[in-house]
C-alpha cells in the first residue's frame, strides 16, 4: 500500500498527513487527543462548483479550548457567488490576507496534524475540503471525524430518531451563547464549546474514549 | 494571521480589571493564550489545599462559588461571576489554594497563564500596583462588590504580612511548644514552665496533646491548696484540648477562643488530637497581632466594674465593626463576634444590677433577648427588645416576686440604655409588667397568641418567637419553648396565619424591576431595606423552622441551614436565601455606619449602579421563598 503511494509520488504534505494519522499514538488516551473544531465558509452548497472561502479552526485538548492553537485561513476566489456574501460577509476582494486554494489547503493540513476533526454537519465541511484535495490530485482526508449532531443524538437518547439538529438548536439545548455566527472561526468556536459540554455530559455515564465517540458517527460515512 | 477567536476574548477581557489597564499588545498576548474550559454544575475547579494550577481563572459565563472549610463546614465565601478573577493569589505567592472553587451553575472559564501575567507585572507598573493593593486591602466577599470597586475581590484570602488587616491571615503560632509527659508531677511541670518562662505547658502522650496546664491552673488549684504539688499533672490539667490545623486564620482562632472560653489552641498535624502537636496558638499571640481585638474586648467586659466602662467597650466595638466592614470581612464572622460582645455586655449589665439589689432573686429566672438581638443579627446599635420569665410561685408570693424582677429589669434596661442600646419605643422590655411574667403566664400568653391569631398577635409572635436566653435558667426557657410547640401542634392553622403574616411585607421591586420606595412620610422615596428585604427572609426562616419544630435555632442563617437538612430538595433555594440575607445585612450595616443611623432606609440616589444590581440580585430568593410559602400554606386563599 505504502509502496503504491510512493510510486504515485504524492506531494510531501499529503504523505506526511497520511503518515501522521496512521502512526499517531495519541488516540488511546482521551486526555492526549488533540481535537480540532472546524468550520468552513463556502460560496455555496454545490460540491462541484462552489469553493471554500475561509477555514476557521481551534484545537481542544484535555477539555480545554486552546486559543493559541487556532487557525483562520482565507482563500482567493475564482468562482464567486454574490448571494452568499450576505451570509458570511467575505467579499471577493476583502481586506483579509488571502491564499490560493493550494496554499490554504496545505497550511490547513499541516495545522491539522494528527488531530481528530470535530464539526457540525462534518460531512459538508470535510467534503468541501476533500474536493479541494481532489483538485490537488491527492486523496480524501485521513483524519478521524466527529459530528456534534451525532454526539448529541447519542447523549439525548430520546432525540435519536428525530430530525437533524441545526447548530442554533444545539446551542439552545446546551446553553451555548452564539456570537460571530457565520464566520468560520466563530462557528468553529461555538462547535468547540458544544463539544466541551457534550463530552462533559457524555463522561457522566461512561468512561470517555475516542472509540465511543466515533461510534456515534453511524451516519457519517468516511 | 487574523485570529478572530483571540479578538473575541480580547474584547471580553478588556472590560474587566486589571485587564483594562493593560497595553493592547499585552492583553492580546494574554487573550491569544487563553484556554477555555467548561465546568459542570457542582464540579470543582480546584479544592482547598491543592497545589496551584498553572493558570488563574476568569469567569466568562456562569458562577463559581469559593468555599472555605471551617469547622468541617463548607462556608461560601464568595461567588464569582462574569469577569471576576479567582485562583490568582496562590500562583503569585506560590502557595496552596486556601479555598475550594466549585461551579454554582455550569460555567465557562478562561484559564490565563500566570507566566504571561508575571511578565506583564514586571513591566506594567499600574498592574503591579493594582495587584499589590488588592492583595493587601481586599478579601473576598461578594458583599463588598461595588463598595470599593475592587476587582480583585475574588483573590483568595490574603496572607501578606505587612497588611494591617489580620483577621484573615493564617495565625502565627508558637512552634516548639513546651511539653511534658503525663507521668510528670505538677512540681516538675511548674519547674519546666519557670525555666522556659512560659505561661502554659502541654501534656503529651505519644507526641499527641492530651491536656494543658496554665498559670491560672497553678494559681487556682495549687496555690489555694486544693491539690498537692506532688500529684500527677493529669490531676489539674484541662483536658481534652481544642486542636486545629495549621492553616487556622486569626478570625477563626478568635471565634474558637470566644466560643470555648479558652485562651490556648493546639495546632496538630491534621487538626485532631490524634496526631502530633506542632504548635500552640495563645490569645497573647493574637493580641500581639493587633491590639484592638474582640476577645480582649470581651475580657474587658468581664472585668468591667460599672456602666461607663461598658459604654466605652461598646464604642470600641463600633470601631471594630467599622474596621471589619472596611476590610470586607464576611458578615457571618462579624455578626458572630459583635453578637458575642453584645451578649457579654448584657450579661454584665444584669450582673451589675443583681449586685445592686438588696437580696438574691427569690426564684429562678431567665433574661431573654428578643428580635434581632435574639437572632444574633444585631450589628448596629439599635434599640433594646427584651423580656423576663420567672419560675411559678404560689399566688400569695406572686406580687412581691414580680415586683422584684420588675425592679431588676428596670435597672438592667437603664444600664443598657446608658451603654447605648436605647429604650424600645414600643416598650417591649422586661421592665414592662406585660413582658415580665411567670412561666405559666408566658405559656398562656403564647397560647393566646397562637389560638387567636389576630394581626397584633402575629406581630407579637414575630418579635417574641425569636427569643434567646442571655442570662439565667435554661430549663425554664426550654419548658416555655416546649409549651409553644405544643400549642402550635394543637392549632396547626396558626402556621398558615404566620405564613400570611410573612407575606405582608411589601415587595422590594415592581413589575418593571424598579425599586419600590416609600410613598410618603419621613422616608419618602427611600428604600426600606428592613421591611422589604430582610424581614421577608427572617419571617420565612422562622415560619419554616417552626413547621419543622426545629428548636434552639433563632439565627436566620442557622435556621436556613437547618432547613436545608430538613428539606434537601430545597437546598438551592435556601442557600440563595442565606447569601441574600448576608448581603442585605452587610449592606444595611454599611448604610448604618455611613449615615450613623439604623441603616434601615436607603437613599437610592446615593447608590452606584453595581450596588443597585447586587441588591436586586438578592430579591429573587425573596420572591422564590415567598412563592414557596404561598403554595405550602395555601395562602392565596387566605389573602
Amino acid at each position: 500500500m505504502i509502496h503504491f503511494f510512493k510510486k504515485k509520488r504524492f506531494p510531501k504534505f499529503w504523505s506526511t498527513h497520511i503518515e501522521k494519522v496512521q502512526n499517531s499514538q495519541k488516540y488511546a488516551n482521551f486526555e492526549d487527543i488533540r481535537f480540532v473544531a472546524l468550520d468552513t465558509e463556502t460560496t455555496g452548497f454545490d460540491y462541484e462548483n462552489d469553493r471554500i472561502l475561509c477555514i476557521g479552526a481551534v484545537a481542544i485538548k484535555n477539555n480545554k479550548i486552546l486559543v493559541s492553537d487556532a487557525i483562520e485561513i482565507y482563500v482567493k476566489q475564482d468562482v464567486f457567488n454574490k448571494e452568499t456574501v450576505k451570509i458570511h460577509g467575505i467579499r471577493k476582494d476583502g481586506n483579509e490576507v488571502k491564499f490560493s486554494e493550494e496554499e490554504a489547503i496545505i497550511k490547513f493540513i499541516d495545522y491539522l496534524d494528527d488531530a481528530v476533526i470535530v464539526a457540525h454537519h462534518t460531512a459538508f465541511d470535510v467534503n468541501m475540503i476533500n474536493m479541494a484535495l481532489k483538485r490537488l490530485k491527492v486523496g480524501s482526508l485521513e483524519s478521524k471525524q466527529l459530528d456534534t449532531n451525532y454526539i448529541h443524538k447519542k447523549i439525548a437518547k430520546t432525540d435519536t430518531y428525530k430530525k437533524i439538529f441545526s447548530l442554533e438548536e444545539l446551542c439552545e439545548i446546551y446553553n451555548v451563547k452564539m456570537h460571530d455566527r457565520h464566520t468560520a472561526s466563530g462557528d468553529a468556536l461555538i462547535t468547540a464549546y458544544l463539544f466541551l459540554k457534550q463530552t462533559a455530559k457524555y463522561k457522566k455515564n461512561n468512561a470517555l474514549n475516542l472509540f465511543d465517540l466515533i461510534n456515534t458517527n453511524y451516519h457519517l460515512l468516511k | 494571521m487574523k485570529n478572530t477567536i483571540a479578538e473575541r476574548i480580547y474584547d471580553f477581557l478588556k472590560n474587566f480589571p486589571p485587564f483594562d489597564v493593560l497595553e493592547k499588545e499585552q492583553l492580546f498576548k494574554i487573550a491569544s493564550n487563553v484556554k477555555v474550559t467548561y465546568i459542570e454544575k457542582d464540579n470543582f475547579v480546584f479544592k482547598q489545599e491543592e497545589n496551584p494550577h498553572e493558570h488563574f481563572y476568569v469567569v466568562k459565563d456562569g458562577a463559581i462559588g469559593l468555599f472555605r472549610n471551617i469547622d468541617n463546614e463548607q462556608i461560601l465565601v464568595d461567588i464569582c461571576d462574569e469577569g471576576d478573577i479567582f485562583g490568582l493569589r496562590p500562583l503569585i505567592q506560590n502557595d496552596l489554594y486556601l479555598m475550594s472553587a466549585k461551579a454554582n451553575e455550569e460555567s465557562v472559564l478562561y484559564a490565563v497563564s500566570v507566566e504571561i501575567l508575571k511578565e506583564i507585572i514586571e513591566t506594567n507598573h499600574k498592574v503591579k500596583k493594582f495587584l499589590i493593593a488588592s492583595f493587601s486591602s481586599n478579601i473576598k466577599t461578594p458583599y463588598a462588590k461595588g463598595t470599593n470597586g475592587q476587582l480583585f475581590a475574588n483573590i483568595e484570602m490574603l496572607q501578606t504580612s505587612n497588611s494591617s488587616f489580620t483577621e484573615i491571615q493564617s495565625a502565627e503560632f508558637s512552634k516548639n511548644p513546651v511539653t511534658t509527659l503525663k507521668t510528670s508531677t505538677i512540681k516538675e511541670a511548674a519547674k519546666i514552665m519557670s525555666e522556659k518562662r512560659v505561661g502554659s505547658i502541654l501534656i503529651v502522650e505519644n507526641k499527641n496533646p492530651i491536656g494543658i496546664i496554665t498559670d491560672k491552673d497553678l494559681r487556682q488549684k495549687i496555690a489555694t491548696g486544693l491539690f498537692s504539688i506532688d500529684e500527677n499533672v493529669t490531676a489539674i490539667m484541662s483536658s481534652p484540648v481544642k486542636t486545629f490545623k495549621q492553616k487556622i486564620t486569626v478570625a477563626e482562632a478568635q471565634i474558637a477562643m470566644i466560643k470555648n472560653k479558652i485562651t490556648h489552641l493546639c495546632i496538630t498535624i491534621d487538626g485532631t488530637n490524634k496526631t502530633e502537636l506542632i504548635g500552640v496558638l495563645s490569645e497573647h499571640d493574637i493580641v500581639v497581632l493587633h491590639g484592638n481585638n474582640p476577645s480582649l474586648l470581651i475580657k474587658k467586659v468581664y472585668r468591667a466594674k460599672d456602666v461607663n466602662s461598658l459604654k466605652y467597650i461598646r464604642e470600641k466595638t463600633s470601631n471594630l465593626l467599622q474596621g471589619y466592614m472596611e476590610q470586607n470581612i464576611p458578615i457571618t464572622f462579624i455578626s458572630k463576634i459583635i453578637s458575642e460582645i453584645n451578649e457579654a455586655i448584657t450579661i454584665k449589665a444584669i450582673e451589675l444590677s443583681l449586685e445592686e439589689m438588696d437580696k438574691q432573686p427569690p426564684v429562678r429566672f431567665g433574661w431573654l433577648a428578643l428580635g434581632s438581638q435574639g437572632r444574633k443579627e444585631q450589628l448596629l446599635m439599635t434599640d433594646q427588645d427584651n423580656a423576663l420569665v420567672f419560675e411559678d410561685v404560689p399566688p400569695e408570693k406572686y406580687q412581691p416576686t414580680k415586683q422584684y424582677f420588675l425592679q431588676l429589669a428596670k435597672k438592667v434596661t437603664e444600664k443598657l440604655n446608658d451603654v447605648g442600646f436605647e429604650y424600645c419605643p414600643a416598650d417591649m422590655m422586661a421592665s414592662n409588667p406585660k413582658w415580665c411574667l411567670s412561666l405559666s403566664e408566658w405559656k398562656n400568653q403564647f397560647d393566646a397568641w397562637i389560638r387567636t391569631p389576630t394581626e397584633d398577635a402575629m406581630m407579637m409572635c414575630t418579635i417574641f418567637f425569636d427569643y434567646d436566653l442571655v442570662y439565667g435558667d435554661k430549663k425554664l426557657v426550654n419548658e416555655m419553648s416546649d409549651s409553644i410547640y405544643e400549642s402550635i401542634n394543637s392549632f396547626e392553622i396558626f402556621l398558615n396565619f404566620m405564613g400570611r403574616n410573612a407575606l405582608r411585607n411589601p415587595p422590594p421591586i415592581g413589575f418593571f424591576r424598579q425599586f419600590l420606595v416609600e410613598d410618603d412620610g419621613k422616608h419618602k422615596d427611600q428604600f426600606d431595606i428592613k421591611s422589604r428585604a430582610l424581614m421577608p427572609l427572617v419571617d420565612a426562616a422562622r415560619l419554616l423552622t417552626l413547621s419543622h419544630s426545629i428548636k434552639d435555632k433563632n439565627n436566620t442563617v442557622s435556621r436556613f441551614k437547618k432547613l436545608i437538612k430538613a428539606e434537601p430538595k430545597n437546598q438551592d433555594l435556601y442557600l440563595s436565601c442565606i447569601d441574600s440575607f448576608n448581603i442585605l445585612l452587610q449592606f444595611r450595616t454599611q448604610q448604618g455606619l455611613t449615615n450613623n443611623d439604623s441603616g434601615r432606609y436607603v437613599d437610592l440616589n446615593k447608590l452606584s449602579k453595581s450596588e443597585k444590581l447586587s441588591l436586586k440580585g438578592c430579591f429573587k430568593p425573596i420572591r422564590d421563598v415567598q412563592d414557596l410559602l404561598n403554595i405550602r400554606y395555601n395562602l392565596a386563599q387566605m389573602m
